[in-house]
């Protein structure tokens, strides 16, 4: 029995921890806590701002907010016009951004060659990316409302999202798709499957979760920026009549002026006596909240596309 | 059967300012197993991926010299992957493809526009069992390739190669992660295979050349030191450093 003792005495003494070992455990511990203060302070932002502005919007929100027609130049009731034009907006910005800026995504990605020709068009995806908006906004005015003869209208709005979008969706389409492991094509290639083929029945149905969710996102965050559309397209105030049901639901035609809820929350927002507050943080509630919703959507569409992944 | 089936003639080939093969220059019979054997970063790999190409798919290459299959000089050829549907490649990394087992084996074949049912079924059966593979996976077919293991993986990129039907086979390092008695089984099959191809052996198991190869050639250090009859090169080898590698004596 004794023995048995002395050998735990033993084996305790072989890995009790020493300075060194200590020293490393605090360090640890502390590296740990701070980054995760880090990540709190994070949250704080975000749920103040919701909550404040939820807040101070309850008395309006409800479905006659949402579904109504503003009154008094915006003093007064719904926000359906600026609801459904910037609705309108993301759809019509997506139809033209998502081919292009997949499809350049993926010839950069698997075809390019490593040439000097590949290397400008990376620079002026990089360049384009860091352009300000409101510069994609004067571009906007005169490539498509003027040269292209748009006018302002709903089309051109579109288009210079579109712009503004592009070179952002062209990288995370990219990023998607390098993370597709290089021995798959590979595998591909060695069995004479051309590079499309291999990229049909491999490298997309591994990559299009990613894809999809930087289309999503990142159209989303267009749809809430107020710059491109200033002067592309988007209408302080436009009569809405609406008898029927159809109306309502497709106000705008592409080359018609349209109402935006980002741009509508700037113009109640800077009539700063007539607007009553309930009705200026309405209107950011819903922007907020639409902007939300979409991101959901690409989270859920990104969990049931991975839940399919195969590797 | 003794018509020359690939034909290397002063082959180099550059990584950049690299020599990663200098001036090879021999011959492989039809339905023969030509066995390739040397140290890490003789070049071994490199010669295998000058026959189907796939040199091409890295930048920064260059090649002089030819490489000819049955006197047609490969970089002659346009459709490469045409090319590249005549010769089996299984490199020594197991992939399997992220689709299923079954899907594994009947890509190529798909590719090459098989769309029967019953020829493919025929097909995968086939080549699986020719891999020693089937008897492990036949009731999970439609498992994913990605999710077996190791030495399965590797046995599934065999079947894969064997299904586009080449007339070329290169194996690189195919049995790294198989167990031996497997490894016994699939060497047995290759000894039938070859009736129907010629299979180029890459090996780190000199002993493996000894057993089924008929050709051996030594490569080292980008250089290919000799070749020839696989018994004459283990018992009396031109160069002493050849018989001092191939019979394990080797540093």
């Amino acid at each position: 029995m004794p023995e048995v003792a002395n050998t735990t005495q033993l084996a305790q003494s072989r890995f009790a921890a020493g300075p060194i070992e200590q020293r490393k455990v605090l360090v640890e511990g502390i590296a740990k806590k701070l980054m995760l203060v880090a990540a709190l302070c994070l949250i704080v932002p975000v749920l103040s701002i919701i909550t404040y502005i939820f807040f101070k919007a309850a008395p309006v929100l409800g479905l006659d907010f949402l579904w109504g027609v503003p009154e008094g130049g915006g003093t007064g009731g719904g926000i359906w016009p600026p609801l459904i034009g910037t609705f309108f907006l993301v759809l019509v910005s997506l139809c033209i951004c998502a081919p292009i800026g997949i499809m350049s995504g993926i010839y950069l990605n698997e075809y390019a060659p490593d040439n000097w020709f590949t290397r400008v068009i990376n620079m002026a995806v990089t360049s384009l990316a860091g352009v300000p908006s409101i510069v994609h906004a004067l571009f906007g005015v005169g490539a498509f409302v003027l040269t292209f003869g748009m006018g302002e209208s709903l089309l051109a709005a579109s288009c210079t999202i579109a712009v503004m979008t592009i070179p952002v969706l062209i990288t995370s389409t990219r990023e998607a798709l390098s993370a597709v492991p290089m021995a798959f094509r590979q595998a591909c290639w060695n069995m004479g499957a051309t590079k499309w083929q291999t990229i049909r029945t491999i490298v997309l149905p591994n990559s299009i979760s990613g894809i999809l969710t930087g289309v999503i996102l990142e159209v989303s965050r267009a749809a809430g920026e107020t710059a491109p559309i200033l002067f592309t397209g988007a209408a302080a105030s436009i009569p809405f009549m609406a008898d029927s049901l159809g109306d309502k639901l497709m106000p705008y035609y592409l080359g018609d002026k349209f109402m935006a809820l980002s741009y509508h929350l700037k113009v109640v927002a800077d009539k700063l006596n007539d607007v009553p507050e309930a009705m200026k943080y309405g209107t950011a509630a819903v922007l907020i909240g639409l902007i939300f919703i979409l991101n959901s959507f690409s989270i859920v569409l990104r969990m049931y596309l991975r839940s399919r992944k195969k590797w | 059967m003794t018509t020359t089936h690939i034909n290397f003639l002063d082959l180099s080939v550059y990584y950049g300012s690299h020599k990663a093969v200098d001036e090879v220059t021999m011959k492989i019979r039809k339905n023969e197993i030509f066995g390739i054997v040397g140290p890490a970063n003789s070049g071994k790999t490199t010669l295998l991926k000058t026959i189907n190409r796939t040199l091409d798919l890295i930048t920064g290459t260059r090649t002089t010299g030819e490489v000819s299959i049955d006197g047609t000089n490969v970089r002659s050829i346009r459709n490469v992957n045409h090319l590249r549907r005549r010769i089996g490649m299984v490199f020594p990394l197991p992939v399997g493809l992220p689709l299923t087992v079954y899907e594994n084996v009947a890509y190529a074949p798909r590719r090459a526009g098989i769309h029967d049912k019953d020829t493919l079924d025929e097909l995968v059966e086939q080549c699986l069992k020719q891999s020693v593979l089937w008897d492990e996976v036949k009731d999970r077919l439609d498992t994913l390739g990605t999710k077996l293991s190791g030495g399965q993986q590797q046995r599934l990129t065999l079947a894969r190669a064997l299904a586009h039907q080449p007339e070329i086979l290169c194996l690189d390092e195919f049995s790294i992660a198989i167990d031996p008695v497997t490894t016994m089984k699939i060497e047995d099959i290759l000894v039938q295979l070859k009736e129907q191809m010629t299979i180029v052996l890459v090996t780190n198991l000199t002993q493996q050349a000894r057993r089924l190869a008929s050709h051996v050639a030594f490569l080292n250090a980008s250089q290919l030191v000799e070749w020839g009859e696989t018994e004459k090169m283990f018992n009396n080898p031109e160069k002493e450093i050849t018989g001092r590698y191939l019979n394990g004596d080797f540093g």
